[in-house]
């Protein structure tokens, strides 16, 4: 299995773990009798990343997952675990973790008994078992709780109790199916970081499935975005955020989200410019060499809210229809003349417009986004 | 004044109830001579323990309700299994023909066994089993209510336990004994009451596939017992006390449980 | 890390299905034996005459015997019995487990005790019942006899005015312990607030029962209705011990005619359109009940 990198600060022990390993995707389609749950799927996870797959609800990665689990048979395509094609075996032989949503954690048994399952299916010796269920009740800070039953347990000690379950057998791969969904927000927000730093820790590669796009902001290595079962766009949070591959990567990631303005390509002298409406964008030069190079004249012209700022020359007009604050920064929401809704997210002390003054919203150059319409591809870098 | 009136009402309909019950202790300790006696006598004032011993041994009594007991506990530990494992595979396996195969189990549930019994004694007479405990047990190793109340109640499982136990490197068997089985455990329990109440009172069945005493279970032995001869009137009484006592003691024990068996048995019809 | 098992999907597939198969077997097997072949086996002894004489070989008569035992004055009598029978022993039996579960129902000190005496007869079995009310009822001896002034008389039992009525009283008692559990269950579903407010509406003691616990418990009681006449359809047991299908076949119910017809009277055809005759009945009374089911369970909806 992959190679074992010494990280400094890495803690003593924790070079028994096996390192993650890594998992190969290819050309994975599932479907449900008509309906399609995933659709060609190529994905690859490298050793000891923790990949985060983000999406609405039923976009397929859920589905994902459990393909990647064996708790589902893919229509077609294969998959690797550890540079072994394990298309065709069991779940139970794979060598993976999975914590679920729900936990599913058995209720008749008590938490030291949940934790050792996995080791009993295995034959795990006694002295061994009771050593390794130490050891992951240690790290979970459960070792008071072993006696007790999940009905006694709190929702942030269940969901220890389920990862506890899944490290205990060290495996090579951790799956998450929106592990913390269950919990509520001032907890959530704690065991995100408990659970990233676990991960640097043990140095397994983990597969996260989540709607939470903060979640995936924060916590994945790279993160890989689908709809409709389609796999988006894979990449490091900063760069998905930077420059979304499509219209719907832009719209999905980013709160308040992208601003995406229907608009046409015009040629005008020595520079291009985006009509919306009646009003001109003038495009910066880098971008503008590439819109000429493609044929596309219809386009989508995408502005992050942070990159639209009041300006009362500008000449994209919009009326304030409500601002919302929220004590480090405020939203403008304002309506252009055609009825679409732009959003400003405006920093600083600086007076507000009131709701119903008309204003100029200026484009910063380097933050205009341009997806061809009818394909709803990025173009430009 | 309205709770004293609630304590009449309650414990005339009680007195009702118990009193056939109570009449029957009362005669099971009393010689024939007072049983015949007018007035009646309703309490024991010299009680005549020695006809629960004749009842015992020369009404064979202790015979019969072992064999009551062997034969129940072979047909509620043969549905329990049986019932399990079916619902088993109902639940959590697919074969072709799953369905097909369910609707059959239940369709069994239309034919009750007042129905096919003498063609069964038939069957059983064929089979060379007649006075047999093969023929008192056999028919009754599997019940299609018992597997669908079973599979519902592995169908209300959450589905995530079953994915969890397959991850957590759980086979069938492991899955079954371990998480399955314990979860049903309340439906189980409920089977197991209510299919021990059949098979205990089981009367028609045991009468017309056995003649020998020897295999003679308790319901078949009140039909003997019930003598009409005045001189041997206690020791009837006794007989049936005698055979009716696992029973009350089960209900006094378990009762919880028994009501939760005998309505879920009731779903069955 | 060694390569893990491998095991191609068809294989997976084909081991689940013979898993599968193995665990429904055993009790397929019984079905088999002892309901399907039997009940398949009815039917069609049905279409022959058995012969006077055992060792003549059976006659084929078509549906000629299913139209002579259906139609003959014995079928009737029969039939309407045991119709008397589950029309006297089922309404009683639930109205009075109600009235028992109702009282059973309040909050008073020994409470348990009432309980446990009201479901005391599920203990008894319709032999043990039987048995005590046949003693009971002794001609020379019984106390009811003595109670009811008959002494000197035939038993009851022997009476062919009263044999039918007093069986179905033993029926009833024995039924008493079943028919309150089953509606104390049932009115464990009506919320206590519901009877209580009812209460404090001033709402007296049989319009509560009317407008409140009556529409809210009638599943239970349509429920134990068709249930209760299933079985006491299937009556046997008591009639054995207690009248043995007399005086005049006054008695004599279905179950009792069909093993009468093939332990007495040799007459296997004829007890096989009997008893296609109570699957006729079993199965009207399991549809109607089907019915009920999907009613409710669209109202719960």
């Amino acid at each position: 299995m992959g190679t074992q990198q010494a990280t400094d600060g890495r803690p003593p022990g924790s070079e028994e773990h096996p390192a993650g390993a890594q998992v190969e995707v290819r050309g994975v389609t599932k479907r449900f009798g008509d309906a399609t749950a995933v659709s060609n799927l190529d994905l690859d996870v490298a050793e000891h990343e923790f990949l985060v797959l983000l999406g609405p609800s039923g976009c397929g990665k859920s589905t994902a997952l459990r393909l990647i689990a064996g708790l589902d048979e893919p229509d077609a395509g294969t998959i690797a675990i550890g540079g072994h094609d394990v298309t065709d075996v069991e779940a139970r032989d794979r060598d993976v973790a999975m914590v679920f949503q729900s936990y599913a954690l058995y209720p008749h048994m008590t938490v030291r008994r949940n934790i050792e399952f996995p080791l009993r299916n295995r034959k795990v010796p006694k002295a061994e078992r009771d050593r390794l269920v130490g050891e992951a009740a240690d790290a979970l800070d459960l070792a008071d709780l072993l006696g007790r039953k999940p009905s006694q347990l709190s929702g942030g000690q269940r969901q220890r109790v389920a990862l506890a379950r899944a490290i205990v057998r060290r495996p090579a791969l951790f799956l998450m199916d929106e592990p913390l969904s269950n919990l509520d927000a001032k907890l959530r927000v704690q065991t995100r970081a408990e659970l990233i730093q676990l991960q640097r820790r043990l140095r397994t590669t983990v597969v996260y499935v989540t709607h939470d796009q903060v979640e995936a902001m924060t916590m994945g290595h790279r993160i890989a975005i689908m709809s409709a079962g389609v796999l988006q766009q894979v990449g490091p949070p900063a760069e998905v955020y930077a420059r979304p591959a499509n219209v719907f990567v832009a719209g999905f990631i980013g709160n308040p989200p992208m601003n995406l303005l229907d608009g046409t390509v015009e040629v005008g002298g020595t520079t291009l410019a985006v009509a919306v409406g009646d009003a001109r964008v003038e495009l910066p030069p880098a971008l503008a060499s590439l819109a000429v190079s493609t044929d596309a004249r219809d386009v989508v012209l995408g502005v992050r809210p942070e990159d639209l700022t009041v300006d009362p020359s500008a000449p994209l007009r919009a009326t304030v229809a409500v601002v919302e604050s929220l004590g480090h920064e405020r939203h403008l929401v304002c309506e252009r003349p055609g009825g679409e809704l732009v959003t400003s997210r405006v920093t600083g002390d600086d007076d507000l417009p009131a709701v119903g003054e008309e204003l100029g919203l200026a484009i910063r150059a380097e933050g205009v986004h341009l997806f061809d319409r009818a394909t709803g591809r990025r173009i430009g870098p | 004044m309205r709770t004293v009136l609630r304590y009449l009402v309650l414990t005339a309909l009680a007195a009702v109830v118990l009193f056939p019950i109570y009449i029957t202790v009362v005669n099971s300790l009393l010689t024939p001579g007072q049983i015949a006696g007018r007035p009646p006598t309703l309490f024991p004032t010299h009680p005549q323990w020695h006809t629960y011993s004749t009842a015992w041994s020369q009404g064979h009594l202790g015979r019969y309700l072992l064999n009551s007991f062997l034969v129940t506990i072979v047909i509620v530990v043969g549905q329990v299994v049986t019932s399990i494992a079916a619902a088993y595979a109902f639940a959590f396996l697919e074969f072709p023909f799953r369905r097909t195969i369910f609707v059959l189990f239940l369709a069994t549930m239309m034919v009750p066994f007042e129905i096919t019994f003498f063609t069964n004694q038939a069957t059983v007479v064929q089979l060379g089993w007649y006075d047999t405990y093969l023929a008192l047990t056999v028919p009754f190793l599997a019940t299609g209510f018992g597997a669908f109340l079973i599979r519902q109640s592995f169908l209300a499982m959450p589905g995530p336990l079953r994915d969890a136990a397959e991850l957590d490197g759980a086979g069938h068997w492991r899955f079954m004994t371990k998480v399955a089985v314990p979860l049903a455990r309340p439906s189980i329990a409920a089977l197991a009451v209510f299919s021990f109440f059949g098979a205990f009172n089981q009367y028609l069945w045991p009468l017309i596939v056995t003649k020998d005493e020897r295999l003679r279970t308790v319901q078949i032995g009140l039909r003997y017992l019930r003598s009409t001869q005045v001189d041997q009137i206690n020791v009837t009484f006794a007989g049936t006390v005698l055979a009716a006592l696992p029973l009350f003691v089960l209900l006094l024990l378990f009762q919880k449980h028994l009501v939760r068996g005998l309505t879920a048995g009731a779903v069955k019809g | 890390m060694t390569a893990p098992r491998r095991r191609s999907r068809r294989a997976r597939r084909v081991r689940e299905a013979l898993l599968g198969y193995a665990l429904v077997a055993p009790a397929l097997v019984v079905f088999g034996v002892f309901v399907f072949y039997p009940f398949a086996k009815n039917i069609w002894l049905g279409l022959y005459r058995t012969p006077p004489f055992p060792g003549l070989p059976k006659r084929y008569a078509a549906f000629d015997q299913y139209e002579r035992v259906l139609t003959s004055p014995e079928f009737r009598n029969s039939l309407r019995t045991t119709v008397v029978f589950v029309v006297a022993t089922v309404p009683t039996g639930i109205i009075l487990g109600l009235l028992m579960a109702m009282l059973a129902h309040q909050r008073l000190r020994g409470i348990t005790i009432y309980r446990t005496i009201f479901s005391s007869t599920v203990a008894t079995s319709i032999a043990v019942a039987s048995v005590i009310f046949f003693t009971l009822l002794n001609p020379q001896v019984g106390l009811l006899t003595y109670w009811l002034g008959r002494q000197g008389e035939p038993s009851l039992l022997d009476d062919p005015r009263w044999a039918l009525w007093a069986v179905s009283g033993v029926t009833i008692w024995q039924n008493l312990g079943l028919s309150f559990i089953l509606m104390s269950a049932g009115l464990q579903g009506v919320p206590d607030d519901l009877l209580e407010a009812a209460e404090v509406d001033g709402a007296g003691a049989w319009s509560r029962l009317r407008n409140v616990v009556m529409p809210l418990l009638s599943p239970t009681i349509f429920f134990a209705t068709i249930v209760g006449s299933i079985l006491a359809f299937q009556a046997f047991g008591q009639i054995d011990l207690l009248t043995q299908g007399g005086p005049l076949k006054k008695t004599n119910v279905l179950v009792y005619a069909m093993y009468d017809a093939v332990f007495r009277q040799n007459n296997e055809g004829k007890a096989a359109v009997l008893s296609v005759a109570l699957f006729a009945i079993t199965l009207v009374l399991t549809l109607i009940q089907l019915r009920l089911l999907e009613r409710r369970v669209t109202y719960e909806r």
